[in-house]
């Protein structure tokens, strides 16, 4: 059949005999073949010797996960991203590598108002951009504007809105950037109003919507100004070049304030797209660090945690379930205690996440800067089974079938999710003698219906932006776009409230935990599973300064390859 | 005439192609712009959405997008906000170009042969012990050769790297796992062609004259037996120089197959009609290519 249609190709016009010997023919064969086959081999040799790489080794290559979104610090969304943007730019503070806590950075030194609300801000004298330009106090409320401004379009504005009026001019209700809370007083001193006193108000100084970025190429080259050469920086990094899907290579900014304490000369930072693809790398010597949990293979994990060179650690994150509290059965609080009483989460963590997962009660987790969570629901089926059936369900007779929405998981290959999600289908079938369907769809599709309130239970999980507790309690106070749940408690929204205006930090931690306990005793409207372990993977006889930290973020200027 | 006529015609085709990817991406749920974590303010949102043109009707964007695409502008990429469409082509078509080329040879230079030869041995255990790899080559997906690869070559012997791009030792295990499947195609289409040239009255002519066996099989049935080589050849050719998703994630090359699968994941609506139309562009050009050839391969056929 192929040969038929090959010949005959249907449509590619008339066919008809043509004149002309046997010999031709033949030379007309041969030509074309020399043709071909000429082209082909210089095509390809052309593209070889383009390809071919002749450039410096770098000192530590890192396998870093996604391929970063932007490296833009007033677009950025992603951790990958973020990872790789702490090399080129810095904010008024920074990372101590070690607890992720903010150390000085740009900024020397700052003074705070007794009552919590005006920051002032003294600069170092010294600073200047990679390509030698003085680094000033204009600078940075230029910085901060250009992440408000609504033609700038920045996702993560929002975290900039503790300052006064920043909100109102990011959504276009005032027009003039001078009466938002950030000035510059003289060349070295930036002068910060909030809204109301924030405790963590440090820690968004050195995130990357706050770091300082180069006025002058950003309005020579509009939303192209990152592929600028060169790239003026203000972090301990250059950028050398910036491949998608490839790399990035960074080399030393000589001219950084703190040039003395870079530790590395050149780094690569590659994206990677799976488990399997890093640890050949490297096992392969190709690659010294790998730091992106989706890249840790989960089938051989108990194997691997067992090697010095993996290492585990304490992390900001929750993996948990939502209920879509606008749906019955779960409109009822105490049929969503009675399924979060039905889940053996130690199961959960032992057979499947397998990273050595603390299993987890409440929402925030453990290690959050000033607060303790209050205690959750433990594993109880006896009295799930009487919740269920003094919501009306004994048994799990006559409880509507339901859905579990779960997305497919990052990296593809461990398929954590799905096997969450058939563990839970168990336990609940077998506790509480009710069904539920499993649904995994794709990303943008997971985010629709979990932003649409189209779901009955999905999975979800929440990795803190900074070390408070405000940053998971946060989400779900009424009306929070990552609310999600359709649930509303007025009580809960007063306390946390309460408690970000707090400037006490044990009251204000209290008042966290009275929120925490409405949210995991009383409505549960999520259940949570357990919390995040980071892992990441490098041997400590080779690399050095990188440090296990809550928010796994680890500035680059302190690794080094031990000599 | 011909050709320019049909040249003509893929203008239209082309219309199509980015009109259907265009609006079948829209219908999609969700958007480019979903993100796990909701802004603080809808406000936010709204501001992504006026920048991107997202917030317009999805005709009045396509009527922009072909606007921008008659100045040779495919838009920036809702995904990769620092880079533009035509850089994203820029930098990954030459690395998926010479993978594909990579590929096609080794097809090429296995697939021909091994058509060949099983079809001179026809009926003998050479002819059933080739055709048995040919069948396993097609059967075997890249998914599945890729890792027996780089576990035989690179992790057991330590001969050739796990992955990246870079040396021409790099260059050796993608070409062959993407191949493969091509060569086994080829092979097969190679021994039917073979068959079949056999098998008409001008060889059963030539060799009634008294020409040697060989002499006939390679001088004059090859001739007519490559021709249904030559018509899979040209949408191969396309399908490899776009780069292979599955191929490209494994040894970790910086391609454009994986950008071809990611845009539809991510709803990237610019980023994948580029693709879908680079693609397309390729799948006619090779197509005009192996119709060309034709007339030079083949004297029973022209085209007015």
């Amino acid at each position: 059949m192929v040969t038929e249609a090959g010949r005959q190709r249907p449509g590619a016009g008339s066919h008809r005999p043509a004149a002309g010997g046997q010999g031709t023919v033949q030379a007309r064969f041969a030509q074309v073949a020399r043709i071909f086959f000429g082209c082909l081999l210089s095509i390809a040799s052309l593209f070889i010797s383009g390809c071919m790489r002749q450039e410096a080794p770098a000192d530590i290559t890192i396998l870093n996960g996604a391929e970063p979104q932007s490296l833009d610090p007033a677009l950025l969304t992603g951790q990958a991203d973020m990872r790789v943007a702490i090399g080129m730019f810095e904010g008024l503070t920074r990372l101590d590598p070690t607890n992720a806590q903010a150390i000085p950075g740009l900024a020397e030194s700052w003074d705070i108002s007794p009552d919590g609300t005006v920051y002032t801000f003294h600069l170092r004298t010294n600073l200047v951009w990679s390509t030698g330009e003085p680094i000033r106090a204009d600078d940075v409320v230029y910085s901060w504007i250009r992440t408000l401004e609504p033609a700038t379009a920045a996702e993560y504005a929002g975290q900039l809105y503790y300052l006064t009026n920043a909100e109102a001019f990011n959504t276009g209700r005032i027009k003039d950037p001078s009466q938002v809370g950030v000035h510059a007083l003289d060349p070295f001193t930036v002068r910060v109003e909030l809204n109301h006193p924030t405790p963590f108000f440090l820690d968004i100084c050195d995130m990357p919507m706050s770091y300082v970025v180069p006025r002058a190429t950003i309005e020579k080259y509009g939303d192209h100004w990152l592929m600028a050469k060169p790239l003026p920086s203000s972090g301990p990094f250059e950028l050398v070049y910036w491949r998608l899907n490839d790399k990035v290579r960074f080399k030393k900014n000589p001219l950084y304030w703190d040039a003395a304490n870079t530790k590395s000369e050149i780094i690569d930072i590659l994206p990677v797209g799976s488990a399997n693809v890093a640890i050949n790398l490297y096992e392969h010597g190709e690659a010294d660090i790998v730091w992106d949990k989706d890249l840790i293979p989960a089938e051989i994990l108990d194997v691997l945690l067992q090697r010095p060179d993996f290492h585990t650690f304490n992390y900001l994150g929750t993996y948990f379930v939502r209920f879509n509290v606008t749906r019955k059965p779960f409109d009822d609080p105490r049929v969503r205690q009675a399924l979060a009483m039905a889940i053996d989460k130690k199961r959960i963590v032992e057979r499947i996440s397998k990273g050595g997962e603390e299993v987890a009660t409440h929402l925030v987790p453990d290690g959050t800067a000033d607060y303790t969570s209050p205690d959750g629901w433990g594993y109880d089926p006896v009295l799930a089974r009487k919740l269920l059936a003094e919501a009306g369900y004994p048994g799990g007779k006559g409880f509507p079938p339901f859905t579990y929405l779960y997305n497919a998981s990052a990296g593809g290959s461990s398929k954590i999710h799905e096997k969450v999600a058939i563990e839970l289908q168990q336990m609940w079938h077998d506790q509480l003698g009710i069904n539920m369907e499993l649904h995994q769809v794709e990303w943008t599709a997971y985010l629709d219906a979990l932003t649409s309130l189209n779901y009955d239970v999905a999975r979800s999980s929440w990795v803190g932006d900074y070390d408070d507790a405000n940053t998971f309690l946060g989400c779900f106070v009424t009306g929070d776009g990552n609310n999600r749940t359709g649930w509303s408690n007025p009580q809960y929204d007063s306390l946390v409230h309460q408690a970000n205006a707090e400037v006490n930090v044990k009251k204000r931690g209290q008042l966290f935990q009275q929120a925490e306990t409405i949210l995991v005793r009383d409505q549960l409207p999520v259940i949570p599973l357990y919390f995040y372990e980071g892992i990441n993977y490098f041997d400590t006889n080779k690399v050095q300064g990188i440090y296990e930290n809550i928010l796994d973020d680890h500035p680059l200027q302190s690794i080094a390859k031990v000599k | 005439m011909y050709f320019v006529r049909r040249l003509i015609f893929a203008i239209p085709l082309l219309l199509v192609v980015s009109a259907l990817s265009f609006f079948l991406m829209h219908l999609a749920p969700g958007g480019p712009f979903d993100s796990e974590r909701a802004p603080a303010s809808p406000q936010i949102e709204h501001n992504i959405r006026a920048k991107y043109h997202a917030d317009e009707p999805v005709w009045k964007q396509y009527l922009e997008y072909l606007r921008g695409l008659a100045h040779g502008d495919f838009g920036v990429s809702y995904k990769y906000l620092d880079h533009s469409v035509s850089d994203i082509i820029e930098q990954g078509l030459p690395i998926s170009a010479t993978l594909g080329i990579l590929a096609f040879g080794f097809a090429m230079g296995l697939g021909l042969p091994l058509g060949f030869f099983t079809a001179a041995r026809r009926g003998r255990w050479e002819d059933y012990a080739g055709s048995f790899l040919a069948i396993l080559a097609v059967c075997i997906p890249g998914f599945v050769v890729a890792p027996i690869l780089i576990l035989v070559f690179s992790i057991k012997w330590q001969l050739l790297p796990v992955g990246l791009w870079e040396t021409p030792w790099h260059m050796v295990l993608p070409p062959i796992a993407l191949g493969l499947f091509f060569a086994g195609k080829v092979a097969r289409l190679m021994r039917e062609g073979m068959l079949n040239a056999v098998q008409s009255e001008f060889v059963t002519a030539a060799r009634a004259k008294g020409l040697s066996e060989n002499k006939l099989l390679l001088k004059h049935a090859v001739r007519i037996a490559i021709l249904p080589v030559v018509s899979f050849a040209g949408p191969m050719l396309a399908d490899l120089l776009t780069g292979s998703f599955v191929i490209e994630n494994i040894f970790q090359i910086p391609g454009i197959g994986v950008f071809l699968v990611n845009s539809s994941q991510n709803l990237d609506y610019p980023l994948l009609v580029g693709l879908s139309l680079l693609y397309a562009i390729l799948l006619i050009g090779m197509n005009l290519v192996v119709d060309f050839a034709y007339t030079l391969l083949d004297p029973r056929v022209k085209y007015e």
